[in-house]
């Protein structure tokens, strides 16, 4: 029996030690390596971005795929760490219950109707409970919805808070803040992280694009804490907010800084063409003479006046004289009434956006260009036959104008509020990080590229079609697991130029877009 | 006998790949030890697989081989551009043999034998980073045959038969590298097929010009088995008309390469024998594993193999110490099938050099036991599978694979 034991071992030794074993195998202490940098304890910061939020909603594989874990995982290769935890939701559904009613809707899917693939949100119940407190520390301290103050803000992880109106907290930090009244900083701090990014600043000018610009760019006051959600954060404010941020991380880790993109690149913003009227001949040929019509009366209702000559009238009515012609056109566009513009409609111009959610079958029946009913019929035959227009056939041809709303569109105002912002943040960004010696990305720079020529990788190339790009979820804003995986990519170059690290990339292709389902709503 | 016989016929058999592509050279502990050799050995029953024109050259009325081996084979693969690694788990295979020849008359001896030439077994990590090429794969096949061996003159003699062949396949892997439902469970195919049966034959050749000197020459015909019908099972598919996986059948061909073996023996003395045999397996048949599915929906899988034609060179020796023990070695180099950009993790084999040892000890005058051991020892090296496509583009899979394989065989032979 001894013997038998012994035979045994000598057998099991000769067949463990025949595992293959590499000669530069990865699992060796030197083929990766962390430089000067120390991955131990690695935090990450900023909003849904960088919490993995995707399709419209925070949920759990989405979650698995934000860059910061993918970063985690290869900076496991290079060095001993402590983990990367993340608040994960309850489930992959997305969405939020607080105290049992839905406060955020379930991520969305593509699914096939009748036009082909669309997003729609998913038919299931969110599970995820915001008054289940989590317990951390989580290496993942993103929170979906968060500006660049937020971060300093205490009280911002409160329960209580998400009961008034309007919320004066986050329920996506509530679920893990570890106090009704710390802070996503303190809270981040508390962990004593040796190594950090931060990619925060998106939602100081997302908030004001996604409302269609309805917000205000707070130019001249730097009080955070009398902006509304949709208003565009001061950059002076935003410089000072992002330095109290970094410095006291800075302090004893080294870290990235993530600059903002250009958020007019991302499919929310260039999937709806501002050209999408397409018109036969004939209809062409009605429009136009519906807006010589429109201009030939306004110049009328103009000379009403008698300090109005008539060349001033014509000029001034002149502008709704908007010709169409065959094939695509663009749409109109309300513009606040002015005395240079006062029926307060025009064209868009060639760079002016429309946002994802606008309603599409208005914009078949007439929205962005002109509603043509029987009453407004009968005002062109008046016309058409010489005659007089009363005043009330006068307001109802004005009337048939149906100029897109502001908050389905970014005109060419806002759009230059968004990028003189976001230019402005871009230099706070940079100069903290050479004054701090943080290691730097320009995501601007990616983002644009996407937009552009595209990131080509090993099965096609990533752009910022909507869909079928591949970078960006179907919410038209947040990146799908591959365009984290190009982000923490970009992320890792970074970290092995600054800090002298030796870290391997993630593969691309290994990570996947969309998802398919047909339960929809 | 006829009970070891059918006992050796219905152990569950699993072949693991050790060879090129999925070749296992484990059919027979005596000519094991010596490298695998024996087209030109007359030794005992386990000429019924080498050459069964030998059989009729054994001294004895009637004998029986039988033996069975354990193989441990794995292998590693890395790509160090993206910090992946994975290594097989792959279960340990019992590949086995059984051959009966009965002496009829001087000139006639007939057999029958029972092998298992060819199958493969490879498990990787579930998910893996090639789980878009292979999760997991079992390949058996079962030659079972009838032999006649006849003596022509005293130095002269032919013998070969007919082999039928029982094969099963158990295939698994993800239909892509990112495809998964709404929980984010890989979209997989499992295709499952046994009882796919084929005929094929065998026939051989040997002379001895002098006493001490034979010449052996052996064909094994090429076998397509052909599985049709078999299962395709799709699981965690999207619920979506973009992806129509469901549950269908489906058809596919594998080829069983011919292979000729051509060897000599020389008896130096009463203690040595020297033995070298040449193999040449016809693996260029190998051309691509197509999967044609039942459910016209769902696009049919071709995967280009493109194997092209190995030889492997077997070199064996034999010293008989005194009449109860026997000393065996041998060492052979086995090329692979497998053509640069056509390394699929399914078999992942390159050339390999081979190390092989053994003894006999004879129990009885009738009985003796037979143990050998086998050591592959295989190359690290760089490789890649160049035809997997998405969106009709070639994406690699690349990395540095290494395997190793150790295989201990314990065998019987009998002679009354």
């Amino acid at each position: 029996m001894k013997n038998y034991f012994k035979y045994m071992a000598i057998l099991a030794l000769g067949i463990v030690s025949c595992e293959p074993e590499l000669e530069n195998s990865i699992e060796d202490a030197d083929v990766y390596t962390s430089g000067e940098a120390d991955f131990s304890n690695y935090v990450a910061l900023g909003n849904s971005l960088t919490a993995g939020y995707a399709d419209g909603a925070l949920y759990i594989t989405g979650q698995e795929n934000s860059y910061p874990n993918i970063l985690a995982q290869k900076f496991a290769l290079a060095q001993e760490t402590n983990g990367f935890t993340q608040p994960l939701a309850n489930d992959n559904i997305g969405g939020l219950l607080l105290g049992g009613t839905k406060i955020a809707e379930p991520r969305y899917v593509l699914s096939v109707g009748a036009t082909g693939p669309l997003p729609g949100r998913l038919n299931a119940e969110p599970t995820t409970e915001v008054t289940n407190k989590l317990q951390g520390p989580f290496n993942n301290m993103a929170v979906p919805g968060a500006k660049s103050y937020h971060l300093l803000a205490e009280g911002y992880g409160s329960i209580a808070g998400l009961q008034t109106d309007p919320p004066s907290s986050n329920a996506y930090f509530a679920r893990f803040a570890t106090s009704d009244n710390t802070s996503v900083l303190a809270d981040a701090l508390a962990q004593d992280p040796t190594f950090f990014t931060l990619w925060i600043g998106n939602n100081d000018v997302l908030g004001y694009a996604t409302s269609g610009g309805v917000g205000t760019y707070q130019i001249d006051n730097t009080d955070v804490t009398e902006y509304g959600p949709n208003d565009i954060t001061n950059p002076i404010a935003f410089s000072m907010v992002y330095r109290q941020i970094v410095e006291p991380l800075a302090e004893t880790a080294d870290g990235v800084l993530l600059n903002i993109p250009d958020i007019t690149s991302v499919p929310y913003f260039t999937t709806i063409p501002n050209n999408a009227l397409a018109l036969d001949a004939s209809t062409a040929a009605n429009l136009t003479s519906f807006f010589q019509a429109v201009a030939g009366v306004f110049a009328q209702v103009l000379m009403q006046d008698p300090n109005v000559t008539p060349a001033q009238a014509q000029a001034l009515a002149s502008q709704y004289a908007i010709q169409f012609s065959e094939g695509a056109n663009r749409f109109l566009i309300e513009v606040p009434a002015s005395p240079t513009n006062p029926l307060g409609f025009r064209q868009m111009t060639e760079e002016e956006l429309l946002l994802l959610p606008i309603d599409q079958a208005a914009l078949r029946q007439g929205y962005g260009s002109v509603v043509l009913t029987q009453e407004v019929g009968a005002v062109l035959a008046v016309l058409q036959s010489g005659g007089q227009p009363t005043p009330e056939q006068v307001q109802t041809l004005f009337g048939a104008v149906s100029g897109i709303a502001d908050e389905d569109a970014l005109d060419s105002e806002e759009i230059q509020n968004i990028r003189t912002a976001t230019a402005a943040y871009n230099e706070a960004i940079k100069s903290t990080a050479d004054a701090l010696g943080l290691g730097f990305v320009d995501a601007n720079a990616l983002v644009a590229k996407l937009d552009s020529e595209g990131i080509a990788f090993d099965g096609g190339v990533l752009t910022s079609t909507f869909v079928q790009g591949g970078a960006y979820s179907l919410d038209g804003v947040h990146q799908t697991p591959r365009g984290s995986a190009v982000i923490a990519n970009a992320i890792i170059d970074e970290i092995n130029a600054t800090y002298g690290a030796k870290l391997p990339k993630a593969n691309i292709g290994d990570y996947g877009t969309v998802t398919l389902d047909q339960n929809v709503q | 006998m006829k009970r070891l016989f059918l006992l050796g016929l219905f152990v569950l058999a699993t072949a693991i790949t050790y060879a090129g592509g999925y070749r296992v050279s484990l059919q027979g502990q005596r000519s094991l030890a010596m490298g695998h050799t024996g087209v030109a050995v007359v030794n005992n029953a386990e000429l019924a697989f080498f050459n069964p024109a030998g059989l009729v050259f054994l001294e004895d009325r009637i004998n029986a081989a039988v033996g069975v081996s354990a193989v441990f084979s794995d292998v590693v693969w890395q790509n160090e551009e993206y910090g992946q690694m994975a290594r097989t788990d792959s279960p340990v295979g019992t590949p086995f043999y059984a051959y009966f020849s009965y002496k009829l008359s001087e000139k006639f001896s007939v057999g029958l034998a029972a092998y298992t030439p060819y199958g493969s077994s490879v498990a990787w990590e579930k998910d893996w980073a090639g789980s878009h090429l292979v999760n997991d794969i079992e390949l058996a096949a079962i030659y079972v045959q009838a032999l006649g061996s006849y003596k022509i003159t005293d130095n002269l003699s032919i013998g070969g038969g007919p082999i039928y062949v029982s094969g099963s396949v158990n295939f698994n892997r993800n239909l892509n590298r990112t495809l998964t439902d709404l929980e984010g469970n890989r979209t997989n195919v499992t295709l499952d097929a046994s009882g796919v049966s084929a005929w094929g034959w065998s026939a051989g050749a040997m002379w001895s010009p002098v006493d001490s000197l034979r010449i052996g020459v052996n064909y094994r015909s090429e076998i397509i088995v052909d599985a049709q019908d078999g299962d395709a099972d799709f699981e965690n598919v999207p619920n979506s008309p973009l992806t129509p996986f469901q549950d269908t059948t489906f058809d596919a061909e594998l080829p069983l390469p011919a292979e000729l073996t051509v060897g000599v023996s020389y008896q130096l003395n009463e203690k040595w024998l020297f033995a070298f045999d040449y193999n040449r397996t016809f693996w260029d048949v190998y051309e691509s594993l197509d999967v044609d599915f039942g459910n016209p929906n769902i696009p049919d899988s071709n995967n280009p193999r493109n194997y092209k034609d190995a030889s492997i060179y077997r070199f064996g020796l034999q010293y008989t110490a005194n009449e109860t023990f026997t000393l065996r070695a041998g060492y052979y180099f086995d090329e692979s099938p497998v053509q640069s950009g056509y390394f699929a993790p399914e078999t992942p084999r390159n050339d390999s050099n081979n190390f092989t040892g053994g003894l006999s000890v004879n129990v009885s005058d009738r009985v003796a036991i037979d143990a050998s051991f086998l050591y592959s020892r295989f190359e690290e090296i760089n490789e890649s599978y160049d035809y997997y496509q998405e969106n009709e583009q070639n994406v690699p899979f690349e990395g540095t694979y290494k395997s190793s394989a150790f295989i201990p065989g314990l065998g019987v032979t009998i002679k009354i």
